[in-house]
């Protein structure tokens, strides 16, 4: 028997059911490791996401920059982080937009946590 | 006969290359982490390695979820980084090699171990980092380099105890190989951290220092951990430890610590760098 999925709040776990639901959305942030494929996203955002089939609530999550209804509609952090590429963002500030901190203060929130404070 | 003469622990994370990248190594923020490198490229330049078996994870570039393996080895006699999609430079080819890897896999296909054989794969940051890390300047085109590759995206995920067989098992097979080569193995990744969710943020110090000794001293302990565990205390992506584990199951002699390091934060992550010599 699979060991039971443990329930950490905060925390998305990708496996098979978020990998089915979120298959069409992390195929099309997989495309961004293609020049064209970035330039063809930025000339019509919501055509580029009907072409790659996505849901309406992830086309919805993806116009809005909403990085947790990403998660929720089954996007994996390794290709979510090409569409925040694209973006121009980096971790933390997409840790920033997921914990509803200011960049600053989830920078700090690191720091502190790295020193063990 | 080949001998593995040591192993190093590194960080692989593409912040690091981009700080390369831009000659930020000295700046106040980097120069604690890149300071402890020098080390680490001076036992290396001196015991010039013929081959070095990296593990890594790929994040993206390689394989996609339509056929993702759980564990993968290449053959090729070169690997090719390319785009990543969010601005690390691409480094030039990565040299392979092509008879101690096809070995291994032999080895490891014919003692059950079913791994993924790849005559051709592209290389991201996982495997190039390090590599940037060791030989800055890209002055790495000397090492013949075989890339092993294990899943840390998506469950089901192979368990730390089944990482650090895949290292048993790999370490077998390169002191089997008769060709008198000096290997060195990269265990890359880690620590803590995690980037998805409200969790994000998340590292955990104290697990970081304690992986770095269980490491070195008592690695069967970190293995009687599941994935979930790994979660839960080192972050979302505190699973990559794996990577580490699969480097400590290679070496079955006598281990030295040489050098180590543990700087945090860098980026979302707690960067820890071991030097161990190995002999038996």
């Amino acid at each position: 028997m699979p060991l039971p999925k443990p329930n950490l709040p905060g925390t998305y776990i990708f496996d098979g059911g978020l990998s089915n639901k979120g298959y069409a959305l992390n195929k099309m942030c997989y495309s961004f490791n293609n020049v064209t494929a970035r330039e063809a996203f930025m000339a019509d955002e919501a055509a580029y996401c009907d072409q790659f089939g996505l849901s309406d609530a992830q086309k919805k999550a993806i116009l809005d920059r909403d990085i947790i209804g990403l998660l929720s509609e089954g996007g994996s952090i390794y290709y979510l982080a090409k569409f925040a590429g694209l973006l121009k963002l980096n971790m933390q500030d997409i840790g920033a937009l997921q914990t509803g901190m200011s960049v600053d203060e989830f920078k700090e929130m690191l720091r502190k946590n790295g020193a063990g404070e | 006969m080949a001998k593995i003469i040591g192993a190093v622990t590194t960080s692989h994370i593409p912040a690091i290359g981009m700080a390369m990248d831009n000659k930020l190594e000295q700046t106040p923020y980097w120069k604690p982490f890149f300071d402890a490198y020098p080390p680490v490229r001076a036992w290396l330049n001196e015991k010039k390695p013929d081959v070095v078996v990296i593990f890594y994870n790929d994040h993206g570039l390689e394989f996609f979820l339509d056929r993702k393996p759980t564990f993968a080895i290449g053959t090729a006699a070169q690997y090719l980084n390319a785009d990543e999609g969010w601005g690390i430079n691409t480094i030039p080819p990565v040299t392979g090699e092509t008879e101690l890897s096809w070995h291994i896999a032999t080895d490891l296909v014919e003692n059950e171990f079913d791994i993924t054989i790849c005559q051709e794969m592209r290389v991201d940051h996982g495997l190039t980092v390090p590599l940037s890390l060791m030989w800055p300047g890209h002055a790495y085109g000397h090492v013949k380099v075989i890339p092993v590759c294990i899943n840390c995206e998506r469950y089901p995920m192979p368990t730390p105890a089944r990482c650090f067989k895949l290292g048993q098992a790999i370490g077998r097979a390169i002191e089997s190989f008769d060709q008198d080569l000096n290997v060195v193995l990269f265990g890359t990744g880690g620590l803590s951290h995690q980037l998805d969710g409200e969790r994000a943020g998340f590292i955990n110090r104290e697990f970081d220092i304690d992986c770095m000794n269980k490491i070195v001293t008592a690695p069967e302990e970190l293995t009687k951990l599941s994935n979930y565990d790994l979660m839960e205390i080192g972050g979302a992506q505190g699973v990559e430890l794996n990577m580490w584990l699969a480097m400590r199951g290679a070496l079955t002699g006598n281990i030295t610590e040489l050098h180590r390091n543990y700087h945090a934060p860098i980026s979302n992550t707690g960067a820890g760098l071991l030097l161990l010599e190995h002999e038996h």
